[in-house]
């Protein structure tokens, strides 16, 4: 056992606790507003509890983006691919309406909805490694064009295969996870009126992949995307295997797509094409980018400012926006819907972020640096301090003379 | 399923009109990467933005499928020059605002920023003339929109057709694309952009203003989109705030397929894209009847994902990019 020797304490290794212990105390305070939400929820009557649940749900999905996009900089356009792929492997498996399960080819067992989850999982991770492995050899331009083919091809495969997948109509009646019995005769139920312990159920989701997520990060994988992302070919000096780091990012990334799918299947029972489009795809590259590219909690706060814009503010804010149009007796503004404005904002989020501060609100430290162009004034002194040394050595034409 | 020749020529006929439309906007996509190595995400959306101010302009103007001839060609002529104006305009913009202050940005940053525009412009489209599909004024009478000139003109007698409004579309893409061929190799600035494709700094030193001349491919890239916008108005006869998504991605397949920074590789894309979509439309339901009939997007979004993991230079590009 070799012990630590006093001299490797230095500051640094201070600083990186004291950021523990920061993020830690931010985490606790987290999980307590959250905690607090449904009773405040129901106490001011505000009954919006329903739209809490996607929101979670796409904060999985930025949390799953941030993986690939965030930690290995791989720009994934098609990630709500793999959400589809996850959303109807839950209705395949669970749904009565099913091929698979009206053929008996689905054993009883998987017909649940934790089975059915776990393979809408791993099915997704299976599906990154597919369209990851042959792509990663792209350059990351290319990359993001690939899997923006693919986000357009899988939708439009559950459509036209209409035989096994419903077509435009797809799957209903996926399987609900069943009633959990509590001692004393009660039980959790997770149908469609018990949103409360549904938000219980997709919270303690979210704050089981934001802790299997950062331990990935902190793992040496997580140190290796860190690598790749800033510099490909150093990293693979160091003994970084590039193919295989990338596609665990895309694989891992995909399966928290899949899982976000197949629990938001079994929340709303019904599964179509139409449910993603590309626009879903951009939203949470927005959510990320917004927040913080490679910082998980800065994607967190981005995530959950877009999807309440999306999902709760824009309705709320109509009314106070049509008020103060009927006073200023302005007809622009008594009849705007903010939700018109949904692409408005999207948009002007990423390219904001990107012109000016493309670390996003919260940017981790190492990224910020990294997505800043390259430093002008640098070179330019670099040239001045070339340009002085010469000085010093050669005597000036003054001096010559 | 026996072989159908008139068949296959009629679909063969639409394809290379689908195929002008594509050629245009591929172009535009091809300029753009040939000198700032960027796939110009908004591309489609300037594209939409060309076929909406198309049927604005002819709505200023007034004319009606009752007005004179020459009223009708003279304000489509007038339409196809502001779509091309306002477009350039528009492409100039962005990079002018955005691309430009990301140029020393990671490649990933000014393609976020493409995709930000893309959907601006959308949601301007949205606000413009709402989200439904729009069709525009029926400024050319359907009698004459499909004529069969095949009949009609040649007095062939055969069961092809050739409608005017197909003949149109490739009478209005030939001159511009032998306009834009004579811009890229015989003007100076032509010459520019040339250079500033092969080598930004080596030009900035011969003393190109590398930015002015970026900015011209944006500007000429636009134009081209919008007159492609132009057209697809009349052709398609309808328009809608999503039609550059699908529209400029088939376009950039046929920019890849053709082999991305190669002028005459974007349009012979343009023109296989053209082909292998009126093919796909009209042959794949004949195969399986019982599936569904939109396979177009698969079919061509699938080719995309093959060129550009098994042959990135495309059919006709020399440069192979780098593929760290």
């Amino acid at each position: 056992m070799v012990s630590t020797p006093a001299a490797s304490t230095t500051w640094e290794d201070d600083a990186d606790q004291r950021q523990a212990w920061r993020e830690r105390l931010w985490l606790i305070l987290g999980i307590i507003a959250l905690a607090l939400v449904p009773f405040v929820d129901s106490a001011l009557g505000i009954n919006r509890l329903g739209s809490w649940i996607p929101i979670f749900v796409f904060i999985i999905l930025a949390m799953g983006l941030n993986i690939v996009v965030g930690y290995a900089g791989l720009l994934d356009l098609g990630y709500v691919a793999f959400f589809v792929i996850g959303a109807y492997s839950c209705a395949f498996l669970t749904s009565p309406s099913s091929v698979f399960v009206q053929n008996g080819w689905i054993p009883e067992f998987f017909q649940g909805f934790w089975p059915a989850m776990a393979v809408g999982w791993v099915l997704a991770a299976v599906f990154g490694v597919l369209i990851g492995a042959p792509t990663l050899r792209l350059r990351g331009d290319y990359l993001a064009i690939v899997t923006l083919g693919f986000g357009e091809i899988v939708p439009d495969f559950f459509i036209n295969a209409a035989a096994i997948t419903g077509g435009p109509n797809g799957i209903g009646q996926i399987a609900r996870p069943p009633s959990i019995p509590l001692p004393g005769g009660n039980s959790i139920n997770f149908s469609s009126g018990d949103l409360d312990n549904w938000y219980w159920l997709v919270v303690a989701v979210g704050v089981l992949s934001l802790f299997i997520i950062n331990r990935v990060y902190k793992s040496r994988l997580g140190r290796a995307w860190q690598a790749v992302r800033e510099d490909e070919v150093a990293a693979s000096s160091m003994g970084v295997n590039l193919v295989r780091t990338k596609l665990w990012a895309f694989a891992l990334g995909a399966s928290f797509s899949g899982f976000a799918g197949s629990i938001y299947g079994g929340y709303i029972t019904v599964v179509y094409p139409d449910q993603v489009q590309f626009s879903t795809s951009i939203i949470i590259l927005a959510m990320v980018i917004l927040g913080g590219l490679g910082n998980i909690y800065g994607v967190i706060i981005g995530g959950f400012l877009i999807q309440s814009f999306d999902r709760v503010l824009a309705d709320e804010l109509n009314a106070p926006l049509h008020w103060i149009g009927d006073r200023l007796n302005l007809d622009f503004l008594r009849e705007h819907d903010l939700q018109s404005d949904r692409f408005l904002i999207f948009g002007l989020a990423l390219v904001l972020m990107m012109v000016l501060r493309p670390g996003g609100l919260f940017p981790s430290r190492q990224r910020a640096a990294e997505m800043r162009p390259e430093d002008q004034d640098i070179t330019v002194q670099e040239q001045q301090e070339m340009y002085d040394v010469r000085q010093d050595d050669e005597p000036s034409a003054g001096e010559r003379a | 399923m026996d072989f159908n020749l008139d068949l296959f020529l009629q679909i063969l006929i639409i394809g290379i009109t689908y195929g002008a439309m594509i050629a245009l906007i591929a172009l535009g996509y091809t300029l753009v990467y040939g000198i700032v190595e960027l796939i110009n995400f908004a591309h489609g959306e300037v594209f939409m933005m060309g076929a909406f101010f198309t049927m604005q302009v002819v709505l200023w103007v007034g004319v009606t499928s009752e007005s004179a001839t020459v009223a009708v060609v003279g304000a489509l002529a007038l339409a196809l020059l502001a779509a091309m104006a306002f477009s350039g305009g528009i492409n100039y913009f962005i990079d002018r605002v955005a691309y430009r202050r990301l140029r020393n940005a990671p490649r990933l940053a000014p393609l976020i920023a493409a995709i930000g525009f893309s959907f601006i412009l959308q949601n301007i489209a949205i606000y413009w003339r709402g989200s439904n599909p729009v069709t525009p004024e029926a400024v050319i009478p359907l009698e004459i929109r499909s004529l069969n000139i095949l009949t009609a003109w040649f007095g062939l007698d055969t069961n092809l057709r050739v409608r005017l409004i197909d003949f149109l579309v490739v009478l209005v893409t030939i001159p511009i694309l032998i306009g834009l061929s004579w811009f890229v190799y015989r003007t100076r600035t032509g010459a520019a952009m040339r250079a500033t494709a092969q080598d930004r700094e080596a030009a900035a030193l011969m003393g190109i203003d590398v930015n002015r001349t970026i900015g011209t491919a944006f500007l000429i890239g636009g134009a081209l989109a919008g007159a492609a916008g132009m057209i697809a108005v009349y052709y398609l006869n309808s328009a809608r705030f999503q039609m550059g998504f699908q529209y400029g991605l088939f376009a950039f397949t046929a920019a890849v397929l053709g082999g991305i920074g190669n002028l005459s590789g974007a349009v012979l894309g343009g023109f296989l894209i053209g082909i292998i979509w009126a093919m796909s439309d009209g042959f794949i339901r004949q195969f399986i009847p019982e599936w569904g009939a939109q396979w177009t997007p698969t079919v061509i979004f699938g080719l995309l994902i093959l060129v550009l993991v098994f042959r990135p230079s495309g059919l006709l590009g020399e440069q192979v990019p780098d593929r760290a």
